[in-house]
């Protein structure tokens, strides 16, 4: 059961840390945009 | 398109949920193996997952090669990057799965070792696309893609034509299924894909919208310049 509980939980874990990333990316280019917005 | 996001979002939190539920209550217990067998619910659909996103990349990559669509640039890498998620995935729950099955975490099984030359591939095609600077880039990262892709087949059919340690295929290789493993399976495969889907569409949504702020930037660089001139 410990195998079966750490292959589910690695397999979530791997997903929600690549959306994660996707997101910070997210917020880092909506900063750019407002930066970009601002200077003109 | 932006009204089918949020439903293809929750259509995929419900077969992930009903997919896990399939895994590790509806679908019965394997007698050699016991619990430790529902690994593969994850693990198969994941290696089937990865290996679509990488044909998308390689569809997209030959499209680039002959039009030389940003589109499909950005197409491309997004689902290499989605494809390198699963495939990490796969890397990750086999080894688990193998080291109470055969006692061991990892072998240089033909099948083990295409997966970890696969995933090393894609690896090295992200590595390309993130720190090459040239303006040749999108189409070297093309031309790599195609040759990894090769390595999709061989991984795919290594364990039908050589020898390995790895299972052998439970659809189409012979062997037999419980249907409420299979419809389990499926249903797993089918949520995977969804959430790839999803993921790879933010992906390339958000290369898109990087490369219209570089060109933006680019712009506003080049007017400032002239302007002080």
């Amino acid at each position: 059961m410990t195998y079966l509980f750490a292959a589910y939980v690695a397999t979530w874990v791997i997903h929600i840390a690549y959306l994660g990333h996707l997101a910070r990316s997210y917020a880092r280019l909506k900063k750019e945009i407002e930066e970009v917005n601002r200077k003109r | 398109m932006k009204r089918a996001f949020p439903i293809l979002a929750i259509l995929t939190a419900g077969l992930l949920t009903y997919g896990l539920y399939g895994a590790l209550i509806q679908a019965p217990t394997e007698q050699t193996m016991g619990d430790v067998q529902r690994i593969f619910y994850y693990h198969v659909p994941s290696a089937w997952t990865a290996f679509c996103l990488f044909f998308v990349n390689l569809v997209a990559s030959i499209i680039y090669l002959v039009r030389r669509n940003p589109k499909a640039d950005a197409l491309a890498l997004a689902s290499a990057e989605v494809g390198v998620v699963f495939c990490t995935v796969v890397l990750v729950t086999g080894p688990i799965w193998a080291r109470p099955v055969w006692g061991i975490w990892w072998t240089w099984d033909l099948r083990l070792t295409l997966t970890l030359v696969l995933w090393l591939i894609y690896v090295s095609y992200l590595m390309l696309r993130r720190f090459s600077s040239s303006g040749q880039t999108p189409m070297m990262a093309a031309v790599l893609a195609v040759l990894g892709a090769l390595d999709v087949p061989l991984v795919y059919f290594s364990i039908w034509f050589f020898r390995t340690q790895h299972p052998q295929p439970v659809i189409g290789g012979g062997g037999s299924i419980d249907p409420r493993m299979l419809h389990v399976l499926l249903m797993n495969w089918l949520a995977f894909m969804c959430l790839a889907t999803l993921v790879c569409w933010s992906r390339y949504r958000l290369e898109i919208l990087r490369r219209q702020v570089e060109e933006t930037q680019a712009l506003e660089s080049l007017l400032a310049a002239g302007s002080s001139r």
